[in-house]
C-alpha cells in the first residue's frame, strides 16, 4: 500500500494531471469517462492512478451520455464521482446533467473546451462553453461553475469543485481552456493535511424519519448512500420531500425554489475571484482561465504606462459573482471583458453593469490565445 | 393465495403511491409480482435491493415497490446501474426497461453493458410498443404490425433479444411471458442469482396501445396469443423448423460462467496493490 504523504511535494505537471491530483486530494473514488481531446489526459491520468487507491474505480464507457449515467450511479451509491470532457462531450451529458440537479446528485463535470460549434476546433482553446455551462440542459435549475488560471489553480479549482459539489448536493462543472489543461508547470500538491474537505451531509434520524428532500435552514439535505438502510425512490420528476413525484403546484413551487435557494443563499461562500490592481482601478479587466493570465500581464504593463489598469479573475463563473463586479465598478470608466468566444461573458457582465460605465469587448474565435498585447492594445485606446 | 398477497403487501409502498397508473390488462404488475416473490424466496434484504429503471410505463414500477429505487432518464438505466454496481458491488442492482428504453434509444448501452459482463439483473418487459408516449413504433414491433408511427404497418424488421444479447457477451440469456408465471418466476429467480450479465426478456401484453389496433378485441385475447404461440425452447428445438412458425420459444438460452466485471476488476486491484 502506497503510504499518505504528510508533506507537500512538488511534482512537474500538466494542467489536466494537477486535476486528478486535485481529484484524488478531494476524496474521488469514481471516474466514469470517454476520451475526447483535450481532455484525454484527465482520463488517462485516472486509469493509471484510481485501480492503485484505495476502493477506487475507474471505467471507460461507450459515450459520453453513459459516462454521466455511471457517475450518478456511483455518486448515489456514496463515492465522489467525477468525469472529463470536451465541448461534443459536453453536449451530450446536458439531459443528465439535469437529471443530476433534479436528483442532487454531487458529482464533478470538467470541460476542457475547444472551438466549437460542432467538431469545431479539436486542440485549439476557446472559451466558447460558458453559457452552455450554465444553461446547457433544459428547465430553470441552479448550478456551479469554475474555472481555474494556470496549473497550480486546477488542482485547488478541482478540489474546490468536489467540496462544492458535496455542501451543495449538486453538479459542480470546471470549465478550462486548451492552454491551461495543457501547459507544464512546476505546482505544489499540498499535504492531505492542510487542505480543507468537505463531504456530504449523512442523516443521523432513524429511516422512518428521514426524508430525502427535505426543506432544511440551509436547504441542502443529507444523503446516505444505496445500501444503507434508507430506502427512498429518485427521479428526475418533480418530486415530493420523500422523493416520489408530484404535480401539486404548491410542491413543485417548493421543491424548485429549495434547488435555486440552496445555491443562492450562500453566494459568499461559492463566489470566488481574484483582485489584482483592482482598488483604484479606472479600467478594469474581467476575465477567467488562461486569458486571465494574459490580462495579468497587460495591467502590470498598462500600469507603467500610467493607465490605471486592474484585473478582476473570474474563479467562479456560475453562480456569476456580482458582488464582486459591482463592488469594483464604482471608479471604472472602462470595464474590458476579453475572451475566446464571442462575448459569453461579457452579456453577464454587461448586466451587472446595467449602463453604469462603458463595457469593451475583446473577442476571439480563431483558435489562438488572447496575448498580454492585444489586451494592453486594447486598455492604451481606453 | 392470500399469503402469497402478504408477501407482496410487505413490499409495496400502499400506503404511499397507491392506486397504481398501470392499465387493465397490463403485464408489468404480474412481472413486479414475480420479482417479489423470488427477492422474497431468496431471502435478499429490501436494503441490498437496488431497483433502477428508465422511462415509460416500466420506468414507473421502481417507485411502487420499497426497495432502494431509481427512476433514471429515457435509455440510460443501464448506465446508472454500471456505476451503482461497479461503486458498491455488495448490491443486488436490478434494472427494468421497456423495449424501447432498452433496445432503441438504449441499444448503445444495452450490448455494451451485456459485452461487459457486468453483475446486473436485466429485465426487458417487452410488449412491443411505446406504451406511455402514445403507441408509437419500437425496435421490437413485429413487422407488419400496426402502430402512431407505422399507420401502413411496419416496414423494418425487429430486433431478437436473446439472440442480441447473447451474441454481446451476457453470461445467462432467458424470456419468459407473463401468461406462464410459474416459469416466469423460476427464470426470476435465476436471473437474481446467476453471476454476470443476467438478461431476462418478458413478453407482456400492452393491450391499450399495441392490442387494441393489432386485432385484439381485448386483454384475455393477448394472454390467449402468448399461450398458444409461446412453448418452450427445449421442445421448440425438437420442432421442424418448417413447422415453428410464428412460435416463440421461452426458457434459458445462454448459460455462461465468465468472469463478471467487477469481480475481474477487483482482481486487478488486489494485484495492483500486491494483496
Amino acid at each position: 500500500m502506497i503510504a499518505k504523504r504528510k508533506t507537500p511535494r512538488e511534482i512537474f505537471a500538466l494542467g489536466a494531471e494537477a486535476v486528478v491530483e486535485g481529484a484524488l486530494l478531494a476524496g474521488c473514488s469514481f471516474y466514469g469517462g470517454y476520451p475526447i481531446t483535450p481532455s484525454s489526459e484527465i482520463m488517462e491520468a485516472m486509469a493509471a492512478r484510481l485501480p492503485k487507491t484505495e476502493n477506487g474505480v475507474f471505467i471507460q464507457m461507450e459515450d459520453e451520455i453513459a459516462s454521466m449515467g455511471t457517475i450518478i450511479g456511483a455518486s448515489m451509491a456514496g463515492r465522489k464521482a467525477m468525469t472529463a470532457t470536451s465541448g461534443p462531450g459536453f453536449s451530450l451529458m446536458q439531459e443528465l446533467i439535469g437529471y443530476a440537479c433534479m436528483t442532487e446528485v454531487p458529482l464533478v463535470i470538467v470541460n476542457v473546451m475547444r472551438g466549437g460549434p460542432s467538431t469545431g476546433l479539436p486542440t485549439s482553446p476557446a472559451q466558447g462553453d460558458v453559457q452552455q455551462a450554465r444553461w446547457g440542459t433544459h428547465g430553470d435549475h441552479s448550478i456551479i461553475v469554475l474555472s481555474a488560471t494556470d496549473v497550480q489553480d486546477c488542482l485547488q479549482m478541482t478540489v474546490t469543485a468536489f467540496n462544492y459539489a458535496e455542501k451543495y448536493r449538486t453538479p459542480v462543472i470546471l470549465l478550462l481552456d486548451e492552454i491551461t489543461a495543457h501547459t507544464r508547470e512546476k505546482i505544489t500538491i499540498p499535504s492531505p493535511n492542510d487542505i480543507e474537505i468537505f463531504s456530504r451531509l449523512q442523516p443521523t434520524m432513524p429511516p422512518e424519519w428521514y426524508k430525502p428532500f427535505e426543506e432544511t435552514v440551509r436547504g441542502v439535505p443529507p444523503m446516505p448512500p444505496l445500501g444503507a438502510g434508507y430506502r427512498f425512490h429518485y427521479t428526475g420528476l418533480t418530486h415530493d420531500d420523500h422523493g416520489f413525484p408530484t404535480s401539486k403546484p404548491e410542491e413543485v413551487e417548493s421543491a424548485v425554489s429549495r434547488q435555486f435557494r440552496k445555491i443562492d443563499q450562500f453566494f459568499f461562500d461559492i463566489q470566488i475571484v481574484d483582485e489584482h490592481r483592482a482598488e483604484d482601478c479606472e479600467m478594469l479587466v474581467v476575465a477567467f482561465g488562461s486569458v486571465a493570465r494574459s490580462a495579468q500581464l497587460a495591467v502590470d504593463q498598462a500600469r507603467e504606462l500610467g493607465i490605471k489598469a486592474g484585473l478582476l479573475n473570474l474563479k467562479t463563473l456560475f453562480p456569476f459573482p456580482r458582488g464582486a463586479v459591482e463592488k469594483v465598478i464604482g471608479n471604472c470608466k472602462t470595464i474590458l471583458v476579453p475572451e475566446m468566444n464571442m462575448g459569453q461573458m461579457s452579456r453577464e457582465v454587461k448586466r451587472v453593469n446595467d449602463g453604469r460605465c462603458k463595457v469593451k469587448t475583446l473577442n476571439r474565435i480563431d483558435g489562438h490565445i488572447i496575448t498580454p498585447k492585444q489586451i494592453l492594445d486594447s486598455l492604451r485606446k481606453g | 393465495m392470500a399469503e402469497v398477497t402478504q408477501i407482496i403487501h410487505n413490499y409495496l409502498r400502499h400506503d404511499k403511491k397507491f392506486p397504481h397508473v398501470f392499465c387493465p390488462g397490463c403485464g408489468h404488475g404480474i412481472v413486479l409480482g414475480s420479482l417479489i416473490r423470488s427477492v422474497h424466496a431468496l431471502g435478499i434484504p429490501k436494503d441490498d435491493v437496488v431497483l433502477v429503471a428508465g422511462i415509460g410505463c416500466s420506468g414507473r414500477i421502481p417507485v411502487y415497490v420499497d426497495f432502494n429505487t431509481v427512476h433514471a432518464v429515457h435509455g440510460r438505466a443501464l448506465t446508472m446501474a454500471t456505476g451503482i454496481k461497479m461503486a458498491n458491488p455488495k448490491l443486488h442492482v436490478i434494472v427494468i426497461m421497456g423495449d424501447g428504453d432498452a433496445l432503441s434509444i438504449g441499444g448503445n448501452h444495452f450490448i455494451h453493458a451485456a459485452r461487459r459482463n457486468i453483475g446486473l439483473s436485466v429485465l426487458v418487459l417487452n410488449n412491443f410498443i411505446y406504451g406511455m408516449t402514445g403507441g408509437q413504433c419500437s425496435s421490437t414491433t413485429p413487422q407488419g404490425d400496426w402502430s402512431t408511427t407505422t399507420p401502413h404497418g411496419a416496414m423494418e424488421k425487429s430486433f431478437d433479444l436473446v439472440n442480441l444479447t447473447s451474441a454481446a457477451g451476457a453470461n445467462h440469456v432467458a424470456r419468459g411471458t407473463t401468461f406462464h408465471v410459474k416459469t416466469l418466476d423460476k427464470l426470476m429467480t435465476n436471473t437474481l442469482t446467476k453471476p454476470g450479465f443476467n438478461f431476462l426478456e418478458v413478453l407482456t401484453p400492452c393491450h391499450t396501445q399495441y392490442g387494441r389496433k393489432n386485432k385484439f378485441k381485448n386483454p384475455v385475447e393477448m394472454y390467449k396469443w402468448l399461450k398458444s404461440t409461446a412453448m418452450p425452447l427445449e421442445a421448440y428445438n425438437k420442432l421442424a423448423p418448417e413447422k415453428r412458425g410464428n412460435r416463440i420459444p421461452i426458457g434459458v438460452f445462454q448459460e455462461r460462467e465468465e468472469t463478471p466485471l467487477e469481480v475481474s476488476y477487483e482482481n486487478m486491484r488486489k494485484q495492483l496493490r500486491g494483496a
